[in-house]
C-alpha cells in the first residue's frame, strides 16, 4: 500500500515535469508557436480560476455567478501597478490575491444573508456591474477607460535561454501547481472538512461548533482570491487588459468551465482550465468549418457549437468529465479483475 | 563512372558550391521576402467584427475577401496567389489582440490589412509595431493613425475623425444661426476623435452652443434613452457619432418621438443597406453627411468605369449580398488600394518594402472615389484620403452639394 503511494506520487511529479519541459521543448524545436504556448498558458490560468470557483461552489455549496468580477479586480491591479506605478510584475501577484481577498470576504459578508439563488443573483450582479465601473470617466486616468491598458510582457531573468512565452509558462505553471497543492491542502485540512460539512448539511454542522458565518465569508474570500490570481496571471501573459476582456461571459465560463470539469474536484479544475480556453477559442473556428463541410446554406454562430458541446457533455458525463473518466476508469479495472 | 576520390569530391563541391551562388545572386538581389510571402503566395491577415454589436461591419471583410479571389482569378499579383486570412474579433478589443498575435505567429501573415474599429486598433498597435508587421490601411478613421515617427507601421485609409468633425462644425456654424447642437456619441476614442474636431471647429466661444452631450456604450442593446434625453435638451441641431446599428437606432427613434432636428451623421454610417433602409427611408431625408466615394445607386454615376466595375464584381463574386450595403463599397475601394501597393512592391515583398510603397502614392485614384478625391501618402504624410464632399440623404441615394474640401496639407 504504501508503495503503492509514493508510486503514485513519483508518477504525479514526472507528469509534472513532463507537463512543463514538453511545451518549452516542442517549442525550442519549433514544433509549436509560441501562440500555442500562449493558449497552453491561459488554460492553466484557467484552471487556477477554475479551481478557486470550485472552492466555494464545489466544496462549500455556495453558488457565484460573479467570479469574473474577481478575474477582473486581480487583472487590474496587477496591470495599473505595473503601468502606472512600475511594480516588478511578480510583486503584484501577492497584492493582488490579497486585494481579492479582502473584496471576496466584504462582498461574502453581506451576501451570506443570502442563499442558494438569491446569492446567485447578487454575484451577478458584481459581474455586470464591474465592466461599468472600470469604463467610469473619473478612474479613466488609471484604467485607461474604455482602451484599457496596454502592457509588456516580461523577458526571462539571468539571461535563460527562453523568450518571454516560454518564460511566462513556466511561471504560470509553478503558480499553478503551488495553489493547486495549497488547496488540497486546504482541503485535507480541518477547515476543509468544516467547508464541506457545512455544503452537505449546515445545521448539522453548526451543532458541531462550526462557525457557519465566519467560515462561508472566509471561503469567499480564498475563492476570490484564487480566481484573483488567475486575472493578475491573465493580464501579465496576455500584456492587455480592457473593460471588454471581462463581461459576463468571463463568469459563465467559469462556471461552465467548473460543471464540465467536475465539481468538488481538483482535476476536474484542471480539465476546466482547459475546456474554457479550447472551446471558447475553438468554437468560432469549429462553427465555420461545420457550415463550410456541411454546406449548410446559414452560418452557424460560434455559441452554437459551445451549446452542443455542452449538452453532449452533460448528457455523457454527469459528473463532468473528471468523474466520468473516474468512472470509465473503474469500469475497466472491473472489467479486467473480472 | 570515375572513381570517388576525396580530390574529385572536393573540387566538385566548390564548383556546385560557385555555380550555385553564381546561380543564386542575382534572384536574390530582385527578389525578398519577409514571413507570408513566396515565389507562390502572398499571405494577408484581417480581423473583422463578424459577430457582435458591430457586425454590420462584416460586410467589408467579406468584400475584401471576395476581391482578392477576383485577383487571384484573374492570375494573381505579380503572379503569387493571395492567402486572405479573415478572423472574427466580435469587435472586441482583447478578442482582436488575441487574433492579431494568431495571425502574426502562427499564420505568418506578411500583413494585417484594414483591421476594423478605433478600440481594436488602439489594442493591436503597440504589439504590431514592435514586432514590426504592417497595420496597413486600418478601417478607422481617427487621426492617430498616421503618425509615421511614434507608429511607422501604421496607416490609415480614410479621411480623419477629427477633419469630418470640424467640417460639420463649420457647416453649422455658417448655416445655423441659432444652433443649440446636442450629440450623441460612442463612448471610446472613435467618438471622442470626432466630438474633438467638432469641438475644435466651433471654437471656444461656441462651445456652449452644445446643450447635450449624451453617450453609449458599445454593448448596449438600444439608444432609446440617450435619443429622449437629447430631445428634451430642446437641442434642434443633431451631431450624431455613432456606428451603423445604432444610428439606424437612432434616426428610427427621433421620427418615432418626432424630434426633428437638423441631422449630421458621422461618415461611418453612410449605408443605405446598413442604416437608413433599417431605419426607415421616409425617416432619414435630409440627413447631412460628408462622403469620399460614390454611392453606386446614384444615376449620376451609372457610367463611370469603377462603378461598371463593381456592379459586375458584386453580381459575380457577392452574389445574393445586399449591394446597398455601404460595406461592399467601401471593401472594394480599400482592397485595391491594397492591391495597388502589392503590385508596386513588385519581387521585393519585405514588410518594410510595402510600408514604403503605401507610402510612395501620388495621385493613385482607387475606384469608388468621388472625383477629384485621390490618395496621397508620403513618408510623412501616412494619412491616405483627406478630402471631402458634403451631402444629403433624398429619396434613395445622396445629393452632393458644395465643394470637395480637402485637408491635404496635414
Amino acid at each position: 500500500m504504501g508503495a503503492a503511494k509514493s508510486g503514485r506520487r513519483i508518477g504525479l511529479w514526472l507528469l509534472l515535469l513532463i507537463l512543463l519541459v514538453a511545451p518549452i521543448a516542442g517549442s525550442k524545436l519549433g514544433l509549436i508557436s509560441n501562440f500555442m504556448v500562449l493558449q497552453l498558458s491561459l488554460m492553466i490560468v484557467y484552471a487556477i480560476a477554475v479551481l478557486g470557483l470550485n472552492l466555494l461552489t464545489g466544496y462549500n455549496g455556495q453558488i457565484s455567478l460573479g467570479h469574473g468580477a474577481f478575474f477582473a479586480i486581480g487583472a487590474y491591479v496587477a496591470a495599473v501597478l505595473i503601468d502606472r506605478y512600475d511594480l516588478p510584475w511578480w510583486s503584484t501577484l501577492p497584492i493582488a490575491a490579497a486585494s481579492c481577498f479582502v473584496a471576496g470576504y466584504l462582498f461574502g459578508l453581506p451576501a451570506l444573508r443570502l442563499e442558494g439563488h438569491y446569492l446567485a443573483l447578487a454575484t451577478f450582479a458584481l459581474a455586470i456591474a464591474v465592466p461599468q465601473i472600470l469604463k467610469y470617466r473619473h478612474l479613466e486616468n488609471l484604467t485607461g477607460g474604455v482602451q484599457g491598458i496596454n502592457l509588456i510582457k516580461p523577458d526571462a531573468p539571468f539571461g535563460l535561454p527562453l523568450n518571454s512565452d516560454q518564460w511566462m509558462y513556466v511561471v504560470v505553471f509553478v503558480v499553478a501547481v503551488f495553489m493547486f497543492w495549497v488547496a488540497r491542502n486546504l482541503l485535507d485540512s480541518r477547515i476543509g472538512r468544516s467547508l464541506m460539512a457545512i455544503r452537505d448539511h449546515a445545521m448539522a454542522a453548526s451543532t458541531m461548533g462550526i462557525n457557519i458565518a465566519q467560515t462561508k465569508a472566509i471561503t469567499f474570500g480564498i475563492s476570490a482570491l484564487y480566481v484573483g490570481v488567475a486575472g493578475a496571471l491573465h493580464a501579465i501573459i496576455f500584456e492587455f487588459v480592457a473593460p471588454d476582456s471581462f463581461r459576463i461571459d468571463v463568469s459563465i465560463s467559469l462556471l461552465v468551465g467548473m460543471v464540465v470539469g467536475g465539481v468538488a474536484s481538483l482535476f476536474g479544475s484542471v480539465l476546466g482550465g482547459v475546456f474554457v480556453q479550447v472551446i471558447e477559442k475553438y468554437a468560432d473556428a469549429g462553427a465555420r468549418l461545420l457550415s463550410q463541410s456541411l454546406h449548410l446554406p446559414i452560418d452557424i454562430e460560434p455559441w452554437t457549437i459551445y451549446g452542443i458541446a455542452l449538452i453532449l457533455l452533460v448528457y455523457v458525463m454527469p459528473t463532468g468529465i473528471a468523474g466520468g473518466l473516474a468512472a470509465l476508469w473503474g469500469r475497466i479495472r472491473r472489467r479486467s479483475g473480472n | 563512372m570515375s572513381k570517388l576520390t576525396r580530390r574529385n569530391l572536393i573540387t566538385g563541391t566548390s564548383v556546385l558550391a560557385l555555380a550555385l551562388a553564381a546561380a543564386a545572386t542575382p534572384s536574390l538581389a530582385q527578389k525578398k521576402y519577409d514571413d507570408g510571402a513566396s515565389d507562390t503566395e502572398i499571405k494577408i491577415g484581417n480581423i473583422m467584427p463578424y459577430s457582435g454589436n458591430a457586425s454590420a461591419y462584416g460586410a467589408i471583410g467579406k468584400t475584401s475577401e471576395a476581391v482578392m479571389k477576383k485577383i487571384n482569378d484573374e492570375g494573381g499579383i505579380n503572379g503569387r496567389k493571395v492567402n486572405f486570412i479573415s478572423y472574427d474579433d466580435g469587435y472586441s478589443p482583447p478578442k482582436a489582440v488575441e487574433m492579431v498575435r494568431k495571425l502574426v505567429e502562427e499564420d505568418k501573415v506578411l500583413l494585417v490589412f484594414n483591421p476594423l474599429g478605433t478600440p481594436s486598433n488602439t489594442a493591436i498597435q503597440k504589439y504590431l509595431n514592435t514586432k514590426k508587421v504592417p497595420q496597413l490601411f486600418v478601417a478607422t478613421g481617427a487621426s492617430k493613425w498616421g503618425k509615421p515617427k511614434e507608429f511607422p507601421w501604421t496607416m490609415g485609409w480614410q479621411p480623419d475623425y477629427a477633419t469630418e468633425g470640424s467640417i460639420y462644425a463649420k457647416h453649422i456654424l455658417a448655416n445655423h444661426k441659432d444652433a443649440k447642437i446636442g450629440v450623441l456619441m460612442q463612448n471610446d476614442d472613435y467618438g471622442k476623435d470626432y466630438f474633438n474636431g467638432f469641438k475644435e471647429g466651433l471654437g471656444k466661444e461656441n462651445e456652449k452652443l452644445i446643450v447635450q452631450v449624451s453617450t453609449y456604450e458599445v454593448t448596449d442593446p438600444t439608444v432609446d434613452s440617450q435619443m429622449i434625453q437629447l430631445k428634451n435638451s430642446g437641442a434642434n441641431v443633431f451631431f450624431n457619432i455613432t456606428t451603423p446599428k445604432f444610428a439606424a437606432q437612432a434616426i428610427k427613434k427621433a421620427a418615432e418621438i418626432d424630434w426633428k432636428p437638423v441631422h449630421y451623421l458621422n461618415n461611418v454610417s453612410s449605408s443605405f443597406g446598413a442604416v437608413f433602409k433599417p431605419a426607415g427611408i421616409e425617416a432619414s431625408q435630409g440627413i447631412l453627411l460628408a462622403l469620399y466615394r460614390k454611392d453606386a445607386s446614384d444615376p449620376q454615376w451609372a457610367n463611370s468605369p469603377d462603378i461598371v466595375a463593381w456592379k459586375a464584381f458584386m453580381a459575380k463574386y457577392m452574389p445574393g449580398a445586399d449591394i446597398r450595403d455601404d460595406g461592399h463599397n467601401y471593401g472594394f475601394s480599400v482592397a485595391n488600394t491594397l492591391v495597388e501597393v502589392l503590385k508596386r512592391c513588385g519581387d521585393n515583398l519585405t514588410r518594410e518594402n510595402v510600408m514604403k510603397q503605401a507610402a510612395s502614392l501620388q495621385g493613385f485614384e482607387a475606384p469608388m472615389l468621388l472625383p477629384g478625391i485621390k490618395i496621397n501618402t508620403s513618408p510623412t504624410d501616412f494619412y491616405p484620403i483627406q478630402s471631402v464632399q458634403l451631402g444629403r440623404v433624398k429619396g434613395e441615394s445622396f445629393e452632393l452639394f458644395g465643394q470637395i474640401l480637402s485637408n491635404e496639407s496635414k
